[in-house]
């Protein structure tokens, strides 16, 4: 097909994510300050983290496993020689006026993770996006602006050194992503696998987990990259996709009206739903690193890299792919339980204790992640133990207990826990499946009720629900809904 | 050789005000003492490691347990301008 006028350009959008994690340590990561968030300011601090001179920096134990630990889960190579370096730099959330972080040798590289976007229809489509290196460094401390609400604009500011010297491990991606929605993904992949192991907590109000994202858009086809945009500040996964789809419709407005982009950083605006430049970026910045002289260089045994490696548990890509294979759960299903490793566990527990999967999937997809929802707790809260979960179902399935009386005791046995077996030979709640019995009482419905017996026998025969609805409130619903169905049909018929 | 511009960047990112007097000066110090380091230059290290550090140890770590520093007031104080429980700093940016 021919046009006169000249093909649209299609643009596609070139985006990596820097992702700091605080890594969930008792410790800071060079001093023995306590880490814990809400302190009164300046409370957790000491001559290390204050950078006092003379004092001697000593690398957490914890900090240097938890790192190595999440570059194993992230597939990536750990260094056989690493090292800490100084990043010079002004400002006053920084006591030392430099940061001891990683520069030439960080911790890993090479690494990737595995990312499953979900489409309305439930089907799912897995990426791989490559880690380029994974670092350790201290954060910095926190600033309260004074005079104005904003940086610029203020007359001064208080300085809370708290968070100075708190152990992140600063994870960069290659520039695998293309969307919003994936960005979005990725960020929450790695939280996922982050808390699995333990080592990050994951939490983005507080601030233990802060992505900054890279963007450009180039034409489709064209190998250069076009001018690089960083964007901060956005603290949910849902305004990490929605500053990148403004970002990307932003720059290809900018290049189809003929201007040109400048390499700057700009801030997500939550409340305007929209980026704002903050400041132009030109060149790289001189960080002067040099190699930290107060820490030694890190060259962790095989014999402790092997001992760390066989303590990582089975990661959430391996969780979905194994209940997609061989529970032959839906990926929608395996996405929803294994988001939560406690989730996970439960669901794992209740089959264990016998429970089919298809079963145990509906209860705690359905009616208990329905309770944790508006009672707001979490699974490990519940006085329910996956063994009681197994029991229930077994008694449904045995045709002890009809579903809905199963639904009826759940709140009791979710906030008080106890054996479901128990409590249905307690209360009498055991399934009427004697085709005599119900017979019996058919009858006598049938024989209370003649008015509606002659009207369903003159054609209206919706009123069977009537007279099931009967049924079940003699028997307190323990009927057997589908043998008690079967008598009625049977009888209504004459 | 280190030019005149080399020390005005340097005096800048370490937020040095320096007179073109003192420029002049530190161009011609700093020239001689990497002349003098420059001589290393002619041995050949091709099979020679890099060094980061002088001392050759490595891995040293320590647990991770709390030790609350004894006296966090007194480094507080020791700042010149305290103000409640907070460090006070000078305007950061020149709006």
């Amino acid at each position: 097909m021919t046009t006169a006028a000249p093909a649209k350009t299609t643009y596609e959008a070139v985006i990596g994510l820097e992702t700091h994690c605080q890594l969930s340590t008792e410790t800071k990561i060079f001093c023995p300050c306590s880490t814990q968030f809400g302190t009164e300011p300046n409370h957790n601090v000491c001559p290390v983290c204050m950078g006092m001179p003379g004092v001697l920096p000593v690398l957490n134990q914890k900090v240097l496993e938890y790192a190595v630990k999440a570059g194993m889960a992230l597939n990536c190579d750990i260094a056989r020689f690493s090292k800490f370096d100084r990043k010079q730099y002004f400002y006053p959330d920084l006591p030392k006026n430099y940061q001891i972080s990683q520069y030439d040798l960080p911790i890993a590289q090479n690494g990737w993770l595995e990312i499953e976007l979900v489409d309305e229809l439930g089907s799912a489509t897995r990426k791989t996006i490559g880690i380029t290196r994974l670092h350790m460094e201290e954060d910095a401390g926190k600033l309260v602006h004074g005079g104005s609400d904003r940086l610029s604009g203020s007359t001064f500011s208080l300085a809370d050194y708290n968070r100075a010297g708190v152990p992140l491990c600063e994870i960069v991606s290659e520039p695998d992503i293309r969307s919003g929605q994936e960005a979005a993904e990725y960020a929450q992949e790695l939280r996922r696998i982050l808390r699995y192991m333990g080592v990050c907590d994951g939490n983005m109000q507080e601030g233990s987990l802060r992505c900054d994202v890279n963007i450009s858009v180039r034409p489709v086809g064209q190998e250069a990259f076009g001018t690089k945009v960083e964007i901060k500040n956005m603290n949910s996964f849902n305004a990490i996709q929605r500053a990148i789809d403004y970002e990307i419709q932003r720059q290809v407005e900018v290049l189809e009206s003929g201007g040109t982009l400048s390499q700057e950083t700009r801030l997500w605006e939550e409340g305007a739903q929209r980026t704002i430049s903050m400041r132009s970026k030109e060149g790289s910045s001189d960080y002067r690193y040099f190699p930290e002289p107060d820490l030694t260089p890190i060259e962790v045994p095989l014999a402790q890299l092997e001992t760390w490696r066989s303590q990582l548990p089975e990661l959430p890509a391996q969780k979905r792919h194994r209940y997609e294979t061989d529970l032959e759960l839906s990926a929608y299903d395996a996405r929803i339980l294994t988001d939560d490793l406690a989730v996970a566990q439960y669901f794992e527990a209740t089959l264990w204790a016998g429970a089919p999967a298809k079963q145990a999937v509906n209860w705690i997809m359905s009616d208990i992640t329905g309770y944790l929802n508006t009672e707001k707790r979490s699974i490990s809260e519940i006085a329910l133990t996956p063994a009681a979960l197994a029991e229930l179902i077994a008694l449904i399935e045995s045709s002890t207990i009809s579903s809905k009386i199963a639904k009826d005791l759940l709140p009791k046995l979710l906030s008080q826990g106890g054996s479901p077996k128990a409590l249905v030979e307690q209360k009498g709640l055991t399934q009427i499946s004697d085709s005599a019995t119900l017979t019996a009482l058919i009858d006598q419905i049938l024989a209370a009720h003649p008015q509606e017996l002659e009207q369903y026998r003159a054609g209206k025969t919706k009123l069977q629900g009537f007279f099931v609805g009967q049924i079940m409130k003699k028997t307190n619903g323990r009927a057997d809904p589908k043998l008690a169905n079967q008598i009625l049909s049977k009888k209504l018929k004459g | 050789m280190i030019g005149q511009q080399d020390v005005q960047k340097v005096a800048h990112l370490a937020r040095l005000t320096l007179t073109p007097a003192e420029e002049a000066q530190f161009t011609t110090q700093l020239g001689a003492i990497l002349e003098y380091v420059e001589q290393l230059n002619e041995l050949d290290v091709t099979t020679v490691e890099p060094t980061t550090r002088a001392i050759d140890v490595s891995n040293i770590t320590r647990p991770d347990q709390q030790h609350p520093h004894p006296n966090r007031a007194q480094i507080l104080a020791g700042a010149p301008d305290p103000e409640g429980d907070f460090f006070r700093v000078p305007k950061i940016m020149d709006s």
